[in-house]
């Protein structure tokens, strides 16, 4: 409920707070139970030894990434990243400052690894594992959304995102996890996605949608549910089924594939785009909810893998499947594995395939928000920076008005939708409004300026948190859709068909 | 004794030095972790790390009047540093005489920077709630080498000569200890503690973030993980 919480008060411009120490050391998510943590191959409860359990698993994980390796290093505590994470930006609790929270981690590692903390712990600010670091553990490395935002401006590129996933491992092996998460890793392994849509209901959806465009549009758009011999497998977040403003955007790759004269499949069993062992920081559960797509590709006899609008999920598919369940020689080697829908879509208007009516979205404004793991951990297109101008093309050749928004808070200074990592849960609600403040506050400066009304997203989270926070803002909540919804209400349906 | 010192000093720093940069390099990288845009080829991921080295790119992008203290403090410790190399060698060709005065200048511009870079870690609320006695410690460590050095150069010079053959002839004769005349002289061993000490926490410290830039995945891998399979060296299937 809105009035339960406290929402800023949204300024012209994005302040770096004063400093609020320990405002949101009470905020803590749920910790998962037995039932959630034990078919992960976790312990069921916190284990007797935990302390001395918690020091061993970081010393395996400093001996297995690099990148936490060097990054419990090298910080030289510049303060550059202090004022850019929107949690802090949000909240002024010092311990969402990126170094801060790196801190928390940081000064276990001095105390345990290295020779000046073991002999000057007062000196370096080192510290003992103990109840009260779990705690501030357990608290803020669940305040972050793994946006990697920090990582744009630290001089060495030290990416917070890392040392979060990190202490996430580190407390699911001492039986200290987070119940929101691991419930959704259990239903992903359980029945193929993170909402647990059963295939009866999955495919009941999508005759509904059909027959819903088949009367709007008087075409025959088809949403094939577990066709084997399809050219094309689509992997989208389960959201993207269910729930609003998501369903636009899938009817728009329906749409998409339709006058392409593509042949494609959802798949049931992989009916999951997201890929929560990101957040809860395995490598083991990402390559295992990861594999999934994979085996679906080959018992499908697809030739090409697509991907629908989602942040993390782009990640995980673009920068991870290859290393996870590649290599990918089965497939089609003239499209790229995988494909992103815009790359999918823009390559398809380019080739002539698709007709746009631009004013059919003549109500609208729009601006873009890049998600944070598009934006900061992949790319489309075989440019660096594609993943900016691939969706924007989109919109452009969709729309016939769309504004940026401010500069600093687009493309990879993006700032993140406060919903991100794992956060998307209602009893850190709190700490979602405030993060979301910066996002907002830069909006909103367009609503005003331009008058943009339509936000465009292409993640899954982004979607199904804007809807909620924004109205607490007093933005409407039909302000939200995604690039494809766009896509869909330009697309000339049975014009100039098919080019494959 | 001292020079003797000295030279133990160099073994530890850079043993302990290579032995970082092996730690680093042998650390897996199981997966690709760029920060993007990043580059796609091998050579924009050398230009990237160049540019980082070399103009603070993202320190740029992140605070403007850090990026300005502390790019004038690297780069005028830099020319100090070129400056001493005349400590080293017998004779100097001419030209470096010219370089003197850039030296010189760069002198006063690194206490300068250094002492404006303490001044913002105090002053801003936020860099005081992240710094450690440590990180107050090496600052000041900086400032007296930096400080003892402008000392011996206008106030209370040392006798130099003297000091360069008992460094130098450490090995072949050890017993020409160095001889402590003046009050530069005890300034120049200060500088010399000083300087050890620094060398000696190098490896051990943050400073080692002068390598592991080089090692940090977020900036130094390539994007292309649809063109080209990484492998997880600990899981390979
Ligand atoms: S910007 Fe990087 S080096 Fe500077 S304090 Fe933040 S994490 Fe540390
Ligand atoms: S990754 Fe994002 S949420 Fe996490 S500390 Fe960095 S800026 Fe903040
Ligand atoms: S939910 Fe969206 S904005 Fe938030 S972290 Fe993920 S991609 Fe970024």
């Amino acid at each position: 409920m809105a009035h339960d919480h406290e929402v800023p008060e949204l300024l012209d411009d994005i302040k770096t707070p004063a400093l609020k120490p320990g405002s949101m050391g009470h905020l803590a998510p749920y910790p998962a139970t037995e039932k959630h943590m034990k078919p992960l191959g976790f312990p069921d409860a916190r284990v007797p030894d935990w302390e001395k359990r918690a020091v061993e698993k970081m010393g395996e994980m400093l001996k297995k990434y690099r990148s936490l390796q060097v990054y419990m290093d090298i910080c030289v505590k510049c303060g550059a990243c202090t004022d850019k994470c929107h949690y802090f930006l949000g909240t002024g609790d010092p311990n969402n400052m990126p170094v801060q929270r790196a801190e928390l981690m940081r000064s276990v590692y001095r105390r345990y690894f290295t020779v000046g903390g073991r002999m000057f712990p007062g000196l370096v600010k080192a510290r003992d594992f103990d109840e009260e670091t779990l705690k501030q553990w357990f608290t803020y490395y669940h305040q972050c959304s793994q946006c990697r935002r920090c990582s744009v401006f630290c001089p060495y590129g030290i990416d917070t995102a890392e040392i979060s996933m990190a202490a996430r491992e580190i407390m699911d092996a001492i039986g200290v996890g987070h119940k929101y998460t691991a419930e959704i890793v259990n239903k992903v392994h359980d029945i193929g996605n993170n909402l647990g849509i059963p295939k009866p209901a999955l495919s009941g959806t999508l005759q509904f949608l059909e027959d819903d465009m088949l009367e709007n549009t008087g075409h025959e758009i088809k949403l094939p549910l577990d066709q084997e011999g399809a050219e094309v497998l689509l992997i989208t977040p389960s959201a993207d089924f269910f729930s609003e403003p998501h369903i636009q955007s899938l009817m728009g790759y329906a749409k998409v594939f339709h006058q392409a004269g593509i042949s494609y499949t959802i798949s049931s069993y992989a009916s999951e785009a997201a890929n929560f062992g990101m957040f809860i920081g395995s490598f083991e559960q990402k390559k295992k909810i990861a594999k999934r797509v994979a085996e679906q590709a080959r018992a499908l006899k697809v030739k090409r893998i697509v991907v629908g609008e989602c942040g993390h999920a782009w990640r995980v598919a673009y920068s991870f499947w290859n290393t996870l369940n590649g290599p990918f020689d089965y497939l089609d080697p003239r499209y790229p594995v995988p494909q992103h829908i815009c790359e999918f879509t823009h390559d398809l208007m380019q080739k002539g395939a698709l007709t746009f009516d631009k004013e059919a979205n003549d109500a609208y404004v729009v601006t873009m928000h890049d998600s944070c793991n598009v934006a900061r951990a992949s790319r489309m297109g075989s440019h660096p920076g594609g993943q900016f101008t691939i969706p924007r093309d989109l919109i452009r050749a969709t729309c016939n008005h769309f504004v940026d928004m401010d500069e600093d808070t687009i493309h990879e200074k993006t700032l993140c939708c406060g919903g991100g990592g794992g956060l998307l849960t209602d009893e850190l609600m709190d700490l979602r409004i405030k993060g979301a403040m910066p996002r907002v506050t830069a909006l909103k400066r367009v609503m005003d300026e331009h008058k943009v009304n339509f936000l465009a997203l292409i993640c899954a989270i982004c979607k199904a948190q804007f809807n909620k926070i924004l109205p607490m803002y007093g933005i409407p909540m039909d302000t939200v859709g995604g690039v494809h919804q766009l896509v869909s209400n330009a697309i000339q349906l049975g014009t100039n068909k098919g080019i494959v | 004794m001292l020079t003797f010192l000295t030279y133990a000093v160099l073994v530890v720093f850079v043993a302990g030095f290579v032995w970082k940069i092996a730690l680093y390099a042998r650390s897996p990288a199981p997966l690709l972790i760029p920060t993007t845009p990043a580059p796609v080829t091998y050579l924009g991921v050398k230009m990237r790390l160049m540019r980082e080295v070399v103009f603070f790119e993202s320190l740029f992008k992140a605070d403007k009047l850090l990026w300005a203290l502390g790019y004038a403090f690297h780069v005028t410790m830099l020319l100090v540093l070129i400056r001493h190399i005349r400590y080293f060698f017998e004779t100097m060709p001419p030209y470096f005489e010219e370089y003197q005065i850039i030296g010189k200048l760069a002198g006063f511009a690194m206490v300068g920077a250094l002492a404006l870079l303490m001044a913002r870690r105090i002053l801003i609320d936020r860099v005081r709630h992240i710094s450690s006695i440590a990180d107050h410690l090496i600052l000041l460590l900086f400032l007296g080498i930096g400080g003892s050095g402008l000392l011996m150069d206008y106030a209370l010079r040392p006798d130099i000569i003297a000091i360069k053959r008992a460094m130098t002839t450490l090995w072949t004769s050890p017993e020409a200890a160095l001889s402590v005349t003046g009050p530069g002289d005890v300034l120049f061993i200060l500088h010399l503690i000083m300087v050890a000490v620094l060398l000696l926490i190098i490896p051990f410290s943050k400073l080692m973030h002068m390598d592991g830039i080089f090692f940090s995945p977020s900036r130094n891998q390539v994007d292309n993980p649809r063109e080209k399979r990484h492998i997880n060296p600990w899981n390979r299937d």
